[in-house]
């Protein structure tokens, strides 16, 4: 009987694509909805995740995430330093400054300087140039490859090159990517390009360029504190959590590992910003329209097979047969339908990879939408079911 | 079909047992069913008392509403009655549990209903062979076991086709080869003519009536239609809930006949 079951769910066409489109678009809703939360949300704490070999982030305990400009003293490094178990601390100043492009255009850009001494905590990837060659004279190294927002040349002038006294360059002319020997302006002072890197997108706008600590406090406007954190390799054998708690203990810094730092980040765009309330709006509206399409259509695709299903009640099928038919007939049409859906997210995935748009499908992501999509058949079917429990089998010949 | 004048007797009601000495196959003992509660409850029988002979064809006449379709439904076990004796086969069906109720219908009952309800999404063979599905034989067996009904009903060939491809008479003819191809022993037949021309509804009634020449088989027809009632050996007429007279026939003479084949 349940092949007779499948039979007659695809056997009624129109409704059978109904369902599948219902639950199809449910789960594409859930799934990408989801997956472009979870991406955007991995942007808020992706700098922390790119920034290596270290052990420790240690920053002002007012601090929420890790774009906050709450910066340090100066004294903080030594202070952290101090602490046993610390095999060695760097300072790391991030900020956002505003750079002039050599045909006069604005850019705002996220400003990372690492210690100069060790070059710890400097990018992660490199597609052209040496992390070395931070130490020259104004030397920075600025992020490309980037899906918001590259830094453009004008075409018409060669790396390192300036305009010439009197030379306009169109603004709207062609442009070229950053190269090697570029010059750019931040706050004022000259920087040349030594190096070229690629780093995950940020939550904030604009490439990063990477320079040394002390040439970073030359760009930033001046200010008393301007240490955004510390960074701390512990030494080999000490527990980072215990370490933690002696610095925060020793010095009033908060102290965190990297993961728990990341979490910090997140939780205070998770609690403070609108972002979870949107996309939860739009997660629950594919959940309801899935609700609503499939499983009507699934109630209507039930009630239409009533009078079959009554007939076969009569014929001597228990009821306990036809609840498995049409659950049955359920599970099917939401595997399907989920199929159809995460298909095209993945699609859609594919599609949106190393693009503007922030889409990560965690593994969890699929579950989580093939539960919805569970609860929904669950839903359709048992309204369904408690049609086909109640149905009197003498209603057959009434012509039910 | 010529029919041989059958000798008529009248009984009292609920008939008492056949003269002609054939077994019983169901008795009914003032059997009761009302719908509802209060002043909207309806008395739909108001104490039935009926013996259905076995080898034979029964029918129940009479106005609508007077109660046919709940009788045959509480002795096809589709319904529970409120009062009286049921016993079918020597079965007391109020003895049942539902499950075991469910079984007992589908190892004993036949139906033809009168809107067919042939599934439309499954094949004609597929339709045939839910009953035999229902017992467990494989969907593969009883599937085959269907086109070889089927043959035999005029519809060869037809058994991979759509129900609704086909015309209302082999449509029902469809349904006649689901109530009998797992060859039960009470057919029970709401309206079976309704929907066929008087030629077409005569060759269903023959056949259905030769599938009633067995003494360890009964089938009860619920009908309107005056065109057939000379087919029954038996015919109970009910008013108001009640049998008020049954009408005994001697058996026909005539051969057993099968369906024409060919399209209907």
């Amino acid at each position: 009987m349940f092949r007779f079951a499948i039979k007659m769910l695809f056997g009624d066409n129109a409704k059978f694509y109904g369902i599948l489109l219902g639950l199809g678009f449910a789960s594409l809703l859930i799934a990408q909805q989801a997956s472009i939360f979870v991406g955007l949300m991995s942007r808020t704490f992706a700098f922390i995740g790119d920034v290596g070999h270290v052990d420790l982030w240690v920053f002002d305990p007012t601090q929420s995430y890790v774009d906050e400009p709450k910066p340090l003293r100066t004294t903080a490094l030594e202070r952290v330093r101090g602490v046993t178990g610390v095999a060695w601390a760097a300072p790391l100043y991030k900020g956002l400054l505003v750079a002039t492009l050599p045909d006069g255009k604005r850019q705002l850009c996220n400003v990372v300087g690492i210690d100069d001494d060790t070059l710890a905590a400097g990018p992660g990837t490199i597609v052209e140039g040496s992390v070395a060659d931070l130490r020259q004279p104004d030397a920075v190294m600025v992020q490309v490859g980037s899906s918001q927002q590259n830094m453009m040349f004008p075409a018409e002038l060669a790396p390192g090159a300036l305009p010439a006294p009197g030379q306009v360059i169109d603004p709207k002319g062609p442009k070229r990517p950053v190269q090697i020997g570029d010059i750019v302006e931040l706050n004022e002072r000259r920087a040349r390009v030594v190096g070229l890197v690629r780093c995950p997108e940020t939550f904030t706008p604009g490439p990063t360029i990477y320079t040394v600590y002390s040439r970073a406090l030359t760009y930033a406007p001046p200010a008393r504190r301007v240490m955004s954190a510390v960074l701390v390799k512990a030494n080999e054998g000490v527990d980072p959590a215990e370490l933690c708690e002696r610095i925060t203990e020793q010095t009033g810094y908060a102290a965190l590992q990297p993961w728990d730092y990341s979490m910090r980040t997140l939780g205070y765009w998770m609690r403070e910003t609108g972002i979870p309330i949107n996309f939860g709006i739009a997660i629950a509206l594919g959940f309801f329209v899935g609700v609503a399409i499939a499983g009507q259509m699934f109630y209507n695709f039930t009630l239409d097979n009533l009078r079959y299903f009554g007939a076969f009640k009569a014929m001597g099928a228990s009821s306990r047969l036809l609840l498995g038919m049409v659950a049955l007939q359920a599970l099917v049409a939401g595997v399907l339908g989920l199929g159809l859906g995460l298909g095209a997210v993945s699609a859609f995935g594919l599609n949106a990879a190393g693009g503007k748009l922030a889409f990560k499908m965690l593994w969890q992501i699929p579950f989580i939408a093939a539960g919805a999509v569970l609860v929904i058949c669950v839903l359709a079917s048992v309204i369904s079911m408690w049609k086909v429990v109640r149905l009197d089998p003498a209603d057959v010949f009434k012509g039910a | 079909m010529p029919d041989a004048t059958p000798s008529t007797q009248h009984a009292a009601p609920g008939g008492g047992p056949p003269p002609d000495g054939r077994p019983l196959a169901i008795r009914l003992r003032a059997v009761a069913k009302t719908f509802g509660k209060g002043e909207s409850a309806v008395r739909a029988l108001r104490g039935v008392d009926l013996d259905v002979p076995a080898g034979a064809l029964t029918m129940l006449v009479g106005p609508s509403g007077c109660g046919k379709t709940t009788l045959i439904s509480i002795l096809a076990g589709l319904l529970a009655r409120d009062a009286g004796e049921l016993a079918v086969f020597g079965q007391d069906l109020g003895a049942l549990r539902r499950d075991r109720l469910s079984a007992w219908r589908r190892d004993n009952v036949g139906f033809i209903f009168q809107q067919f309800n042939l599934v439309p999404q499954l094949t004609v063979a597929e339709n045939v062979s839910v009953p035999l599905v229902l017992k467990g034989e494989s969907v593969g067996a009883a599937v085959r076991k269907a086109h070889d009904i089927l043959a035999t009903l005029g519809l060869e060939g037809r058994g991979a086709s759509a129900p609704l491809k086909l015309s209302g008479g082999q449509q029902q003819r469809v349904a006649i080869a689901r109530a009998l191809i797992h060859e039960p022993r009470l057919l029970v037949c709401d309206e079976p003519t309704s929907a066929l021309d008087a030629e077409l509804g005569r060759r269903v009634m023959g056949f259905i009536r030769d599938r009633s020449r067995s003494p360890d088989r009964a089938v009860v027809v619920v009908t309107h239609d005056d065109r057939i009632f000379h087919l029954a050996d038996t015919i109970a007429h009910m008013d108001d809930g009640l049998v008020r007279s049954v009408e005994r026939r001697a058996p026909h003479i005539e051969p057993p006949q099968t369906a024409k084949q060919g399209s209907a």
